[in-house]
């Protein structure tokens, strides 16, 4: 470190106040409450604003970090809140759902001894600011330089490619196969970690910037690639996720009482079955709920369960809560709410009643062997240990895979085996002309910050094509984790 | 939003609706579906397209009032708006020559199957129709029907129409007469489509099924289609509707068809008494 001897801050890392446990666990409301603006400024007074920017290098969309925090050290609220939009378009959300603690505030000079600037907490404290005042800005934008971009998918990639594009003058239509544009923000991520109105406000900044946002529009279907060139766009991005659920494939698996994590989250979240019979579309009514899956998804779908009611939620995972791919923070709220843990166990067949309910789940024990290639050590079933637990739903959240509606009707697209599309590396470009794509559908399921930085790249991109469309990328195949659980 | 350019009752509880849907007008084929919603508080509900007409950019939809949001939408009149359809999602159907084939259409499945036949006689392929419902007054498309079959055979369960029995019956006269068929698709209520299966399955003959278990998003998101077919877990929403009737797990499809049963029935005598009290 080149900064000089680092001083102890003043003042300790700033907690944000949280509703109360035993009260949120009966709530979908959010959990976290946020900065009040003097938290934030003294928060922003911790940093040490070094010269060298760590915090920077841990951004996937590369945002003036020290700039903004400046800014609220000043009391400049809004004048932080533009600077963060300079390189991110959904501040709210990111501030709320980025991993930080793995990017920015992990490479904080303070991280190690005094508890790194809380960045995630002050990036959400400046967009709920500006928004809650009215006086969210619209980005300048270019004069129109007369090229059409059709974008496929509404979620965090295919938003933030969405954005750039609109800011550089280019003509912009998302299509986006649900009812609503958001993509996963919408029906994955519950409204307790991710308020709806949010996300609604940060997609409707897009519409204002002049993108179209077309819904109901399943492409691949409706339309395929070829008629969107035909139809006057000069470049595609193919930004459609991982919506591919995986199942287990053990015996009993198509019981009733037993969802995947996308079913279940999407009856919640985006059709709202919470409030059935107000709402159309229901969920089961049940008593104990058992959740597979040690990932962030696997945490949404036990708490949304404890909040729907149960008398009991539980997570099995397969490893310890040390290998849990889930956020520290997400997993400490299920803990203090209730949800109950139980470690290394998998399920290995469901039991059911003579109409075909779920009733119990069957589970072995696992010890930990040698470390697999994912670098955690590899679970292996513990002989003669099967258990039964009673439980009438269970939700399966152990990943998902590349969504297969465009390149089942686009052969010539190139995939590798699991579907994803490849590309020539970050600039997004495909084996097909002037078809690009990003996030999960490319690299499969990661994070919303993720997906957006390969927006943010293949935004670059395609600019680029739009004025010099030579093409002779050929797509590499990319390395791909082969296990997220 | 879409526009209904025509609302009509085809018996008591079945209405047939032309909406405009332009661009699934052009795009849909035969055996796919549309899954609509009609409005913020409403679910998704698939339905299949049973015509369209891309010149008048409009798709044919044909409702059975079963449950909440049925009840709704026949209440929709020419000129009313559907706040959001969605399509063509599904497969559409493997058409080609067979020679004969035989489409079984059984109450709401009537229309399930007449876009199949138009297709299958456009191929080239000799129709037999055997349309079934449980009495005179429930049947519908017997025109339509007839216009695009070479030959038509009509049952009702009460014999107030046609031959008196279950679809499965002349099916098995054919078998008994010796005639040669290709194909035959059969599409109605699961136990009528799983009594086809049976009756087809000893003569080892081409049976496709159109399944229509409960479904969310439609474009394999959310796997709450899910069926299993030749002991594998296949999508109904992307890697159907139209299954090999043979291979598919009839048992296990039926029992997950109830899982929200009581919930919905509620929910629709709610409606209904809700709805009866401000009428009168």
């Amino acid at each position: 470190m080149a900064e000089k001897k680092k001083k102890a801050p003043k003042v300790p890392r700033q907690k944000m106040s949280e509703q109360d446990p035993l009260i949120r666990a009966n709530n979908f409301d959010e959990v976290p409450l946020g900065y009040t603006p003097d938290q934030a400024m003294l928060e922003a007074n911790r940093c040490l604003f070094c010269k060298k920017q760590p915090c920077v290098k841990g951004c996937p969309v590369d945002i003036d970090i020290p700039g903004f925090v400046k800014l609220i050290a000043q009391g400049q609220f809004l004048g932080a809140a533009q600077k963060v939009k300079e390189k991110n378009i959904l501040p709210a959300i990111c501030g709320r759902v980025c991993p930080q603690e793995e990017q920015c505030e992990k490479y904080c000079s303070l991280s190690k001894k005094f508890g790194s600037v809380a960045i995630g907490r002050l990036e959400r404290f400046v967009a709920d600011y500006e928004r809650e005042l009215g006086e969210v800005q619209v980005p300048e934008i270019a004069p129109p330089t007369g090229k059409k971009v059709a974008i496929i998918g509404s979620g965090p990639t295919g938003l933030t490619t969405a954005f750039d594009l609109a800011k550089l003058g280019h003509k912009v239509t998302v299509y986006e196969a649900l009812h609503e544009p958001g993509g996963v923000l919408i029906y994955g991520i519950p409204e307790f970690r991710l308020p709806k109105d949010i996300v609604r406000a940060e997609v409707d900044i897009l519409k204002k910037m002049g993108v179209e946002i077309k819904v109901n529009y399943v492409i691949g279907k409706i339309f395929t690639i070829d008629d969107l060139f035909n139809k006057g766009y000069d470049a595609v991005y193919i930004g459609t996720g991982a919506g591919l659920p995986y199942f287990m494939n053990i015996p009993g698996e198509n019981l009733i009482g037993i969802y995947s994590a996308n079913e279940f989250l999407t009856r919640v979240n985006l059709m709202r079955a919470f409030d059935f019979p107000a709402f159309d579309t229901p969920v089961l009514d049940f008593r104990k709920a058992v959740v597979f899956g040690g990932g962030n998804v696997a945490m949404d779908s036990v708490r949304t369960a404890l909040r729907l009611g149960a008398d009991t939620a539980t997570n099995m995972y397969r490893r310890t809560r040390k290998e849990m791919p889930a956020r520290i923070e997400e997993i400490e709220h299920a803990e203090e709410e209730g949800v109950l843990f139980e470690y290394l166990v998998a399920p290995t067949r469901f039991i059911g009643d003579d109409k075909g309910k779920l009733k119990a789940v069957e589970c072995l024990r696992m010890e930990l062997g040698e470390p697999d290639s994912s670098g955690r050590r590899r679970p292996v079933p513990v002989k003669g240990s099967e258990f039964e637990t009673e439980c009438d739903i269970a939700i399966v959240a152990i990943g998902n895979g590349a969504n297969p509606l465009i390149q089942a009707e686009t052969p010539q697209l190139a995939t590798n085996k699991w579907g994803n599309i490849l590309t020539g590396g970050p600039d997004g470009r495909t084996n097909m002309k002037g078809v690009f794509a990003g996030g999960d559908i490319v690299i499969g399921a990661a994070t919303v910050i993720l997906a957006m930085g390969a927006g943010r790249e293949a935004a670059k991109s395609i600019h680029e094509y739009l004025f010099d469309v030579t093409w002779e990328k050929e797509p590499e195949n990319l390395d791909l984790a082969e296990d997220t659980v | 939003m879409h526009r209904i350019v025509k609302a009509e009752f085809l018996n008591d509880t079945v209405k047939r609706f032309e909406v405009e849907v332009p661009d699934i007008a052009r795009s849909r084929k035969a055996g796919q579906f549309v899954i609509i919603r009609l409005g913020e508080n409403g679910e998704r509900v698939p339905l299949t397209i049973a015509d369209s007409s891309s010149g008048a950019g409009t798709i044919t939809l044909i409702v059975q009032e079963v449950g909440k949001t049925t009840f709704f939408m026949n209440k929709l009149e020419e000129n009313d708006f559907i706040p959001d359809i969605v399509g063509p999602l599904g497969k559409p159907t493997h058409i080609e020559n067979f020679g004969t084939a035989v489409c079984v259409g059984g109450g709401i499945g009537t229309a399930v199957v007449m876009p199949i036949a138009k297709a299958l006689k456009e191929a080239g392929n000799k129709v037999i129709s055997i349309i079934g419902f449980k009495s005179k007054d429930l049947l519908i498309l017997e025109n339509e029907i007839n216009e695009i079959s070479d030959e038509v055979i009509i049952t009702t369960d009460d014999g107030s129409y046609g031959k008196k029995g279950f679809v499965t019956q002349p099916l098995q006269d054919m078998f008994g007469n010796c005639m040669k068929i290709g194909v035959v698709y059969a599409i109605g209520p699961m136990v009528m489509m799983h009594n086809v299966v049976m009756v087809t399955k000893p003569h080892n003959l081409l049976t496709y099924v159109s399944l229509n278990p409960i479904m969310v998003d439609g474009t394999g998101m959310c796997g709450g289609c899910r069926v299993t077919v030749d002991n594998q877990m296949k999508f109904a929403c992307v890697d159907g509707p139209e299954f090999d009737g043979h291979k598919v797990d009839f048992e296990e499809l039926i029992a997950r068809l109830d899982t929200y049963k009581s919930m919905e029935k509620d929910s629709y005598s709610r409606i209904k008494e809700e709805y009866c009290k401000c009428e009168s």
